[in-house]
């Protein structure tokens, strides 16, 4: 009897730990994907490059154009945009492999860093957003 | 050819030689040199009878490009300065944005000072003609004679990063179409490379930013 409280216990424990890793994991991807697919054009701080690559840090387009950022992060972005009042031109590549998931956890890890307080996401968001992504 | 080879050897070897160099230097504060890079040659010649050994370090050949503003830029716009060089192109997804938010750091600290100068060569010089990296400049707000971008003849922009000891070709395998080193390279009024840092990492920066007053100091002393 108590061995089997012993092991109940046990193998509880196990769990938790091995869930918690799992969250801690997931917690991470999003910085993860940031410094593997985004940091050597908007740096490490999301500074970005002055009149050449825009901020990420503090930037107002996170918020204006928030639902289509998902498909910017897939397939690119060319062409001149604004960013807190600053024009820039620079040709961004897609990320291409990422899958849903990984665009939904960089994109709350990039509005909820360097300082940026904005809305997360949820993956039916980014789904539906993905979905309707413009022509390229 | 041999020769080659032994160079490339070389190559590896310079930051562990830098490195040594450093640590060196480090600990023998009172009077600061930076070392000369690059494989010397000792010439033998006979003086009075005797003979005497001179030692020639490498130097940065003669060379000719367009700058942003269609100016060119040779050695002689360089003479008496002292100046930080790299490669890059404008379009470059992966290390060169580090490069030059780093190289910003160094051009803003030595703004006002005529004696340092920053050379940026592009490596795509078929897709980075002068308006295109004249747009470059403008957008980053720097401007020539402080720091110029030059286009020229795509082998001679290859030879001479050799030459400054930087890795630079074409290759269609890689991100952008090339690959390239992320080195800043320091270089004395005597054409000598005085030291190589990499240009993506801040800490290397700021390595460079110390021995620029270093180099500096040194050849304000050799002119008095």
């Amino acid at each position: 009897m108590r061995k089997n409280k012993l092991l109940t216990a046990f193998i509880g424990f196990a769990l938790l730990a091995t869930l918690t890793q799992c969250f801690t994991k997931k917690k991470n991807e999003g910085e993860k994907l940031y410094t593997a697919n985004c940091a050597s054009c908007h740096m490490d701080d999301g500074s970005g490059l002055r009149g050449v690559i825009p901020p990420i840090a503090g930037s107002d387009y996170l918020v204006k154009h928030r639902r289509s950022l998902a498909c910017l992060i897939r397939h690119g972005q060319a062409g001149e945009i604004t960013v807190n009042g600053q024009k820039y031109n620079q040709a961004m590549p897609g990320v291409e492999h990422l899958n849903d998931g990984q665009i939904l956890n960089l994109l709350n890890y990039i509005q909820t860093n360097f300082g940026n307080k904005n809305e997360r996401y949820t993956l039916v968001e980014v789904k539906s957003d993905l979905e309707i992504c413009p022509s390229h | 050819m041999n020769l080659n080879k032994e160079k490339y050897k070389f190559i590896g070897f310079i930051p562990a030689l830098t490195l040594a160099a450093g640590l060196f230097y480090g600990c023998n504060n009172a009077e600061q040199k930076l070392p000369i890079l690059g494989e010397r040659d000792v010439v033998e010649r006979e003086v009075n009878g005797q003979t005497v050994a001179d030692t020639l370090y490498p130097k940065v050949p003669d060379f000719a490009f367009t700058n942003q503003d269609g100016q060119q830029v040779t050695n002689q716009t360089f003479a008496g300065k002292i100046y930080i060089t790299d490669f890059f192109f404008t379009t470059c997804p992966t290390i060169c944005p580090k490069m030059k938010s780093q190289m910003l750091r160094v051009y803003e600290q030595y703004k006002d000072n005529p004696q340092v100068m920053l050379l940026s060569h592009t490596i795509d010089p078929q897709h980075d003609s002068v308006a295109v990296l004249k747009e470059y400049a403008d957008r980053l707000s720097v401007k020539a004679p402080k720091w110029n971008f030059v286009t020229g003849q795509k082998d001679s922009i290859y030879d001479i990063a050799q030459r400054y000891m930087v890795t630079a070709q074409e290759d269609k395998a890689e991100a952008g179409g090339f690959v390239h080193s992320g080195a800043f390279v320091l270089v004395d009024e005597n054409r000598h490379i005085r030291g190589i840092y990499d240009g993506t990492v801040a800490e290397e920066v700021d390595k460079l930013l110390k021995d620029i007053p270093v180099l500096l100091k040194e050849q304000q002393h050799e002119k008095k």
